[in-house]
């Protein structure tokens, strides 16, 4: 008769454990509120963290190998072209001179501004770039369709435009754009070329909604400047992008005749290494959200231990009953364990549906991609269970320690 | 006497020696056992009478396992059990001694079935045997048909019998039972007080029962009175 339970008590403590809690819905549920606002939380920012770092890393890959950004301005700071102006200080010229640098394999002016574009009825504010034949190299994106225009529509200032996908569908439709005439700042165009699909960059702006002209044609006709925007370079190799930056520092220095007492008059950023920068602070911050979240997890786990400690105090009667009739200390303290540690685990599930919920809320309202991966979810759920377990161990201990006479008088 | 364990034949099933229990609260101390002597045979019928404040529960508390005399020894199947840790204690409890209480003490939050399954689960029982146990423990008190309701749906009569079951469901050769009838109007007290005989007569459990009342006393067979905390008397009754 005497048959050993061992395999099935655990299964018991649990289910009572479950029973118990389940008598109390709102109270139990308030009290595993906390962990489920830390574990959903958690899961949410390093969702969004690991999403920011994906989108990041594709736009390193997007903008092209190697790349190496050169603005004019003497500001050491900032690095954003600001406005529709043009600071004088980058020509064409200067353009040609650091494609003959070693380290640079090839490169583009850019003049950017935006303007209308008409077609038939339709028309179409976007940007409109002036750029280099290399463009489709150094920025990495080819053409989907037709062709990129050549050194000698450059050369000459042809009328020729390369469309992006956006701008394309804003205008054409479902018409294939080749071949078609674009009014420009009343100039015609013909579109040659339909870019292949970039999308979003790292900042929420839709990189297709471009339309790219020669960079000859853009200062003569449309922007009326011999100056540019900026020169993208792409350097040969990766290592080479540091060897380009001092080149390319040395030769616009003495390009600009600039005394050596003076600031440069343009900067060269590495397009890589600003990438890279804000990949690992993008990194740094999802670190910072996520203990600020843990943290809130640590106070769900006082709460836990503040029910507990009242729910012991309402049942010493009932612990003075186990008492009387065999109930070890051990039993008591696991009887009460187990109790807060279904408690934080419950939290910690519906935590991770909550994680789960603003993650893909964030991913449908937002161009931001949250990724969760199973890590994150692992560890939420092996820490609220060790939340639980060590504050519910005070509330136990103080369980177990009950003298059974005081604690059967107990009313 | 020796402190040894090993079961003597010649000791009565429990034996007290020289108990003494003294609370303290604060500075002031209360001397409620002053020198217990006392020895109860294994099948014995007993009731501790004693006036309200004599020290009764207290001695129960004692003879039961769940407190320790501040002084004395008790010997329990001629084991010294005074010196023994609150888990030995607990264990003795669970095998040994069944209790009922006043209040009935039944978990709420449990079923009847559970309440009585409780001290097997204690013990180790794989919950389908302990679930027959319990059952048959429920037929002996005649509530076979109420194992799913829960205390609050049945009478206080029935609630004790309940308990009684619970007490004797692991076979404990001693059965305890602290004023089993004071929440209970005088038919379902008797009506719980035929159980107790029919345990002690049928299954041959040893029963100590503490009250102040004579006619709940008059069930057992010896008369033990309790006065401050001292035996007034060892009365040895009449019915067979
Ligand atoms: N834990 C305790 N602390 C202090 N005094 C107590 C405690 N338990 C009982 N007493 C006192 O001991 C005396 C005897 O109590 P008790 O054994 O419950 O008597 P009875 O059961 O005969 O009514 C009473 O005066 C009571 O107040
Ligand atoms: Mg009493």
């Amino acid at each position: 008769m005497k048959r050993k339970r061992v395999k099935f008590a655990f299964f018991l403590d649990l289910e009572s454990a479950y029973k118990t809690l389940l008598r109390n819905k709102i109270r139990s549920f308030l009290t595993i509120l906390g962990i489920i606002i830390g574990v959903g939380s958690v899961i949410a920012t390093i969702g969004i963290g690991q999403g920011a770092s994906k989108a990041i890393q594709a736009s390193i890959n997007s903008m092209g190998s190697n790349m190496l950004i050169i603005l004019p301005g003497s500001s050491s700071l900032g690095g954003i072209n600001s406005g529709f102006g043009v600071l004088p200080t980058l020509t064409l010229n200067d353009v040609y001179a650091i494609r003959k640098l070693s380290s640079v394999k090839t490169d583009t002016a850019i003049l950017g501004m935006p303007q209308q574009v008409i077609w038939r009825g339709n028309n179409w504010s976007t940007l409109i770039n002036g750029a280099d034949s290399t463009f489709p190299i150094v920025r990495k994106w080819p053409v989907a369709k037709g062709t990129f225009f050549t050194p000698q529509q450059v050369s000459s200032a042809a009328n020729v435009a390369v469309i992006g996908n956006t701008a394309a569908t804003e205008l054409f439709g479902l018409i294939n754009p080749i071949g078609h005439i674009i009014i420009i700042h009343s100039v015609p165009f013909t579109v040659i070329g339909l870019l292949s699909v970039k999308g979003f960059n790292a900042f929420g702006q839709d990189q297709d909604d471009i339309v790219v002209i020669p960079i000859t044609t853009m200062m003569e006709k449309i922007a009326g400047t011999t100056w540019v925007h900026a020169i993208a370079v792409s350097a040969k190799t990766q290592k080479d992008t540091v060897a380009a930056q001092s080149q390319i520092t040395a030769l616009l220095r003495q390009r600009h005749h600039i005394p050596v007492n003076k600031p440069n008059d343009f900067f060269v950023r590495n397009l890589t290494e600003i990438a890279q920068a804000a990949n690992s602070s993008a990194a740094t911050f999802t670190i910072l959200l996520a203990s600020i979240a843990a943290v809130s997890l640590l106070v769900g786990g006082i709460g836990i231990m503040n029910i507990m400690l009242v729910s012991v105090t309402e049942r010493t009667k009932e612990i003075g009953i186990r008492m009387a009739i065999g109930a070890k200390k051990s039993d008591i303290l696991k009887q009460f364990l187990i109790e807060s540690a279904v408690l934080s685990l419950f939290g910690g599930l519906l935590g991770i549906g909550l994680g789960f919920g603003i993650s893909s809320a964030i991913s449908a309202f937002s161009p931001l991609k949250t990724v969760v991966t199973a890590e994150p979810i692992i560890i939420s759920v092996v820490f609220s269970l060790c939340v639980g377990i060590f504050f519910g161990f005070y509330p136990a201990f103080k369980a177990s320690r009950m003298n059974p006479v005081e604690a059967l008088r107990y009313e | 006497m020796s402190n040894s364990y090993d079961i003597n034949a010649n000791m009565p099933l429990i034996r007290l020696e020289n108990i003494g229990m003294i609370y303290k609260i604060g500075d002031i101390s209360y001397e409620v056992l002053k020198g217990i002597n006392l020895a109860i045979e294994n099948g014995e019928f007993v009731s501790i009478m004693g006036a309200s404040g004599s020290g009764k529960s207290t001695l129960m508390n004692i003879l039961g396992c769940l407190d320790k005399p501040t002084s004395g020894s008790y010997f329990l199947e001629g084991k010294d059990v005074s010196g023994l840790t609150s888990d030995e204690l607990a264990e003795i409890r669970n095998k040994k001694i069944g209790f009922v209480f006043q209040g009935f003490n039944l978990i709420q939050r449990l079923s009847i079935l559970e309440n009585v399954m409780l001290p097997l689960y204690y013990s180790g029982y794989h919950s389908k045997d302990s679930e027959e146990m319990a059952l048959k423990a429920l037929k002996l008190v005649d509530l076979s048909d109420k194992g799913n309701k829960f205390p609050n749906q049945i009478s206080g009569g029935e609630q004790q019998r309940v308990a009684i079951a619970r007490a004797i469901v692991n076979d404990a050769p001693i059965i305890m039972a602290d004023e089993p009838t004071g929440n209970l109007d005088s038919v379902r007290g008797a009506d719980v007080m035929n159980f107790f005989e029919k345990i002690n007569s049928e299954r041959g459990a040893t029963i100590i029962l503490v009250t102040h009342d004579k006619h709940v006393a008059d069930y057992a067979k010896r008369l033990i009175t309790v006065k401050d905390g001292i035996i007034l008397s060892l009365e040895t009754v009449k019915k067979i």
